[in-house]
């Protein structure tokens, strides 16, 4: 076989979503009444970025075969956090933004921490800190308020040289600081082959304790990233549970449209980005065709339940039933 | 060689050491209760909190099946809103869809686990994921019908009879619906076909299946059933509050499963007494009840949640080590 | 041959796993520059002394050395480090990683902290180069390759890691003819490079042609270590064995009990061309009522597979099963133990699918028959109480109280819970998946007896077995597979420790050329 086809075989998830948003993408510019300016190209992203950070954080977890239920949570935390810490002179506002995404890599850290070294399921173990994760969320924020920097809230959700949407290019700087680093790293490869064959890694020496931790850590700051954007959108803190949980269920939605296996071991963060900006795009579909608004929580459930399910299919091709119960 | 068998009293050896603890922390969580507040041992306030137990109590019934088979079951908060809604809706239809309401809520609450029965048992999607769909997708059913305002139909006087009325005098009817659903669970768990399956499935679906019983099917069954259970509580807390709310759901997920956990069924499936399930059910609506006794404000009570059930399962919940 | 120093040495070392001595005392010394082979039975103890040296268990006493100085390894990459690695059964690939990405997998080429992924596919290439795979790109996915290829993966990965001392455990098991060419090439190579090599086998053949020292170990013991060549076929396997074979195994069929099938009589159990997949081709025979057959060969060759698809387990299974005559449809177990007149499986794994470890005996015991032990879905207490203590009696199962957790039993108790919950059933067609494995030999004499008995009263038992004394002693019939077809079949007094390797082997015997082929 030739070099390109395995390149291609490789990245079919990531290619695969791609094409989806290309695909939807260009439907929903044609059908906008205002069509491709860059305006409309702005909004899009500043909506899909959003998701796109907690699609990253969840694609970290899911490749060690994990799942993290919180990663909504901690976006609604720093989202809290962002609207009293990142305020002030600018070297205030800095500062902030650091220790918000310090705050959010320590929620990713203690969900790591409880799960490999406590040894407790993952979905337990983020519903669990999901729930104290918002409490604090509520401790800083009982009513929504509180104000962010507007200055660089504007640069970040703005256009750079007036066309390029800022919030993009803040994405792909972390990706590019984050997904790719880790993705290459020893670590990286740790916490991929654990979610592919926990006890093939063991037997082949690898740190698959300290990938897994770092996977999750990574995970809870690209949430803080997340919530960061947030507060730059919205300009206030806000506790809501129901935003929380919605973002954590597309983040879900999002990974499996990004060719991310549920079943760990394989998917890239990049895919992740794609499938988030293509169930955005799908999500907001409904608006170009003019249906009325009160459908979109069923139409993106339903997106949610079909991508999941396509990936029954390969149950057509097991010819050992005992394969079922893996 | 087998273990020698250490002679105690069978329903201690039975017991797990979980629902001892359990049973404890109630104890403990009363003394306490009874410190803030005089009136909180009297027999008018327990009643009270036995009732609002039983709703829980019945969710948790339909949770703890699914965690015994090794699943999760995420759609309960908006299975409980449509039974809810559902229900109220057939009783504006009049004096039929009155006397088939709280039916009608069930039968759709059954519905959306017979989806997610399918989607485990068959498509072989994981649990957590086609329930969290089939939640998503049940809300935006809901939000499509009630056109994002709160229902206007009103709980039938058949569900407030059930969630409020009391037929022995001094029990409320929903502990002693509860009590129903609470004595068929225990002897269904150990004393049927069906729940044997369950207990073999939540150990090892392999051998389960290999030992020639119908996984997939005992699989599809308790998801219908929890979404069933978990409706049936929608209907009666509907006729609690007499109507139906939007997220009169979302305050019931973890506290379900929080009481399961607890009660010494384990994560991973395969263990669990019905009797820890009702001391996790107590343990739990005491819980609640002393954090807001004690006005405790929400931020405080989502805290205490999560950390009450990290803590708890880091107790002994967890799994083995690799080697 | 020049004589080398001690490169490795092993003394007194044991291992228990439960109640099980896996490993007693066992001594082993690896000379640097040759090939040493370990022999002896399944269950003798390799698996483990092999886990001891790489770190993958501890051992609970004993010592090793290393060049001279003395080593423990606490995990499989300490192991590593010192260069011992070994190519496992098992296969240790992770399947959604390249085959460059598994080859380097521990210690990958990195720069400035990240993977060098050309540096990673320049050694990949090496390695695979060296072992002879170079038709397997680096870039491959390991999941997308078949057994053959990944096994090849495994050595090259092997290879990469520079070892010292390399072991192979069954390493070849799946290997093509031409692979095994090359691979016993590249291992001579590195033999002659002054590395220890340990190779596992139970191809005496293979073995004949690597090995310098060899070493048999039974029973977790080892029995003797020789220069290669001065011990005779027959002194080998009788150290493996160890035993007079017969003496332990029961009178065979006995015209007396019950009357030889005529072949009048419709076979019980009919199986004609079964296919499945490329792992069974054209499988045809009958099983009789009254008579037990075995089923021989290497292990691997399709044996589980045609007992799975016996069960239903398999999909798109061609050819036809019937029973008593007719043809049956079998869609899974459940099917399966209701097709008149009840098909039991004795499976492969008792841990993962013949029992729930954690339940208790009783729960394990009736849970293959609650069917038969329920009224309108409800179990009958007494009833099942009454069911689970005649199979507890009957089997002799030695366990304090039905209520103990059958994963608290000794090994061989377990397997006669798995028996057992069949037999409750009352099964006329019984299929076993080498039922003996790791267990006791008491408990093996009684499972041998119980199975004989099973047929006198009329079942019809297919047995497969790892272990040829086994065949020999218990079988009215042996079918041979080879490559998933049925290599030969062997009728009473033809079946001998002879003429199983040989058609395990698929190897002709001269003498014996017109005797070739069953069916």
């Amino acid at each position: 076989m030739r070099e390109w086809r395995y390149l291609l075989a490789e990245q079919r998830g990531t290619l695969v979503a791609m094409a989806i948003f290309a695909l939807m993408f260009t439907i929903y510019v044609a059908n906008h009444p205002a069509g491709l300016t860059s305006n409309v190209v702005q909004t899009a992203a500043n909506k899909g970025v959003l998701l796109a950070f907690v699609a990253m954080a969840q694609t970290l977890v899911v490749i060690t075969a994990g799942i993290d239920l919180s990663v909504g949570m901690i976006m609604v935390l720093t989202n809290c956090l962002a609207s009293a810490l990142v305020v002030g002179t600018p070297l205030q506002a800095g500062l902030g933004v650091i220790a918000v995404l310090a705050a959010g890599t320590l929620c990713g850290a203690l969900n790591g921490t409880i799960v490999i070294y406590g040894r407790l399921q993952p979905i337990v173990t983020t519903i669990a800190t999901g729930a104290i994760y918002f409490g604090l969320a509520l401790l800083i924020r009982p009513f929504p308020g509180g104000s962010v920097h507007e200055v660089l809230a504007d640069a970040m959700t703005g256009k750079i040289g007036g066309v390029f949407p800022a919030s993009i290019a803040a994405l792909a700087a972390v990706v590019a600081l984050v997904w790719v680093p880790f993705s290459r790293s020893l670590a990286g490869r740790a916490a991929f082959a654990s979610g592919s064959a926990e006890q093939a890694a063991y037997m082949s020496g690898l740190p698959i304790r300290r990938g897994r931790f770092l996977a999750y850590a990574l995970a809870g700051l690209c949430a803080g990233a997340g919530g960061l954007f947030l507060t730059f959108f919205t300009y206030t803190g806000e506790a809501a549970q129901v935003s929380g949980s919605a973002y954590t269920l597309f983040s879900i939605a999002a990974v499996v449209l990004g060719g991310v296996s549920l079943y760990g071991g394989r998917g890239s963060a990049i895919g992740a980005v794609f499938g988030a900006l293509a169930f955005r795009t799908i999500g907001d579909m409904l608006f170009v065709f003019d249906f009325d608004a009160l459908w979109q929580p069923l139409f993106q459930g339903l997106i949610l339940m079909v991508a999941v399910s396509l990936g029954a299919f390969g149950l057509l091709r097991v010819r050992n039933r005992l394969d079922w119960f893996r | 060689m087998a273990n020698p068998a250490i002679p105690m009293p069978a329903f201690l050896r039975r017991a797990d050491p979980a629902v001892l603890i359990a049973f404890a922390c109630i104890l403990v969580l009363l003394l306490i209760g009874s410190i803030y507040s005089p009136g909180f041992l009297t027999a008018k306030y327990l009643l009270q909190q036995l009732k609002v137990a039983s709703f829980l109590g019945i969710i948790a019934t339909g949770t703890m099946i699914i965690i015994l088979l090794g699943h999760i079951d995420l759609s309960v908060p908006w299975a409980m809103t449509m039974g809810a809604m559902m229900g109220c809706a057939a009783a504006a239809l009049g004096p039929v869809g009155s006397a088939l309401a709280v039916p009608f809520g069930i039968l759709c609450g059954m519905a959306i686990g017979l989806v997610n029965g399918l989607g485990v048992a068959y498509l072989r999607i994981p649990s957590m994921i086609v329930t969290l769909a089939s939640n998503a997708v049940t809300q935006g059913l809901m939000v499509v019908y009630t056109g994002g305002y709160a229902p206007q139909d009103a709980a039938t006087p058949a569900m407030r009879f059930l969630a409020t009325g009391e037929t022995i005098p001094g029990l409320p009817n929903a502990a002693l619906i509860w009590a129903v659903i609470g004595t068929l669970a225990i002897l269904g768990l150990r004393r049927s076909v069906f729940g044997r399956a369950v207990f073999g499935i939540g150990n090892s679906e392999r051998a389960a299946y290999m030992s020639g019983v119908g996984t997939r099917r005992i699989v599809m069954l308790a998801f219908v059933v929890s979404g069933g259970l978990s409706a049936f509580a929608g209907t009666l807390l509907a006729g609690y509050a007499s109507k139906a709310s939007q997220s009169m759901g979302d305050t019931y997920l973890l506290p379900a499963i929080a009481a399961v956990v607890l009660g010494g069924t384990s994560i991973l499936g395969g263990r669990g007494s019905y009797v820890g399930t009702i001391a996790g059910v107590i343990l739990v609506t005491l819980l609640q009840s002393i954090l807001s006794v004690m006005q405790l404000p929400e931020a405080g009570r989502q805290i205490i949640h999560g950390l009450v059930i990290i803590v708890m399962l880091l107790l002994y919940g967890r799994t083995p080590a690799a080697r | 041959m020049e004589s080398h120093a001690p490169l490795f040495r092993m003394e007194g070392v044991s291992k228990s796993y439960g109640g099980t001595r896996a490993l007693e005392r066992a001594d082993l010394t690896l000379r640097a520059g040759s090939i040493h082979a370990l022999l002896g039975e399944n269950g003798a103890g390799k698996s483990t002394l092999i886990k001891v040296m790489t770190g993958v268990v501890a051992p609970d006493e004993g010592v090793m050395t290393l060049a001279g100085r003395a080593v423990s390894f606490a995990s499989p990459a300490a192991a590593n480090e010192a260069e011992v690695v070994c190519v496992f059964q098992e296969l240790s690939l992770i399947p959604e990683l390249s085959v460059a990405d598994n080859i380097v997998v521990s210690n990958p080429p990195t720069r400035f902290g990240m993977i060098d992924r050309k540096a990673q596919r320049l050694l990949a290439e090496e390695a695979l180069a060296r072992a002879g795979a170079s038709d397997i790109h680096p870039r491959a996915l390991v999941r997308d390759l078949p057994l053959s290829r990944r096994q090849m993966v495994e050595i090259a990965k092997a290879l990469a890691r520079k070892p010292r001392i390399l072991i192979l455990d069954e390493a070849t098991s799946a290997l093509t003819a031409s692979d095994v060419d090359k691979v016993f090439r590249m291992l001579k190579g590195l033999r002659d490079e002054g590395l220890g090599l340990l190779y596992i086998s139970h191809r005496m053949n293979e073995i004949k042609e690597l090995a310098d020292d060899c070493t048999v170990f039974r029973g977790g013991r080892k029995i003797a270590s020789y220069p290669a060549g001065s011990k005779s076929d027959a002194e080998v396997v009788q150290m493996m064995i160890g035993r007079e074979v017969s003496s332990v195994y029961p009178a065979k069929h006995r015209p007396e009990v019950a009357p030889a099938p005529t072949p009048a009589a419709a076979p019980r159990l009919e199986l004609r061309g079964l296919s499945w997949a490329d792992r069974l081709h054209d499988i045809s025979f009958d099983l009789h009522a009254g008579e037990i057959v075995g089923l021989g060969g290497l292990d691997g060759q399709g044996q589980n597979e045609l007992l799975l698809s016996l069960f239903g387990v398999l999909r798109g299974v061609e050819g036809q099963i019937l029973v008593d005559g007719k043809p049956v449809a079998l869609s899974g177990p459940a099917r399966a133990r209701e097709t008149f007149p009840g098909i039991a499986l004795i499976p492969e794994d008792r841990k993962t699918e013949g029992l729930m470890l954690p339940m208790s005996v009783r729960d394990n015991l009736s849970f293959a028959a609650l069917d038969l032990l329920s009224h309108g879905g409800v179990v009958d207490a007494p009833e099942e109480s009454a069911a689970v203590q005649r199979m507890i009696e009957l089997l002799a199962i030695k366990t304090s109280s039905p209520d103990v957790a059958v994963g608290a039993l000794s090994g061989g108790n377990q397997q006669k819970v798995v028996i057992a919950k069949w037999l409750l059933r009352g099964p006329r067609i019984i299929l076993l998946n080498d039922p003996t494995r790791g267990i006791d030999i008491g408990t093996k004499q009684e499972i041998y007896r119980l199975l004989r008995r099973l047929a006198d009263e009329g079942a019809a038992i297919l047995f497969y077995s790892t272990d040829y004394a086994e065949l020999i002693g218990c079988c009215d019939r042996v079918e041979v597979v080879y490559d998933g077809r049925i290599r030969r079949e062997l009728v009473g007094e033809e079946i001998t420790e002879h003429n199983l390797i040989a058609a395990a082997l698929n190897i002709v015997p001269a003498a014996e050329g017109d005797a070739r082929g069953g069916h």
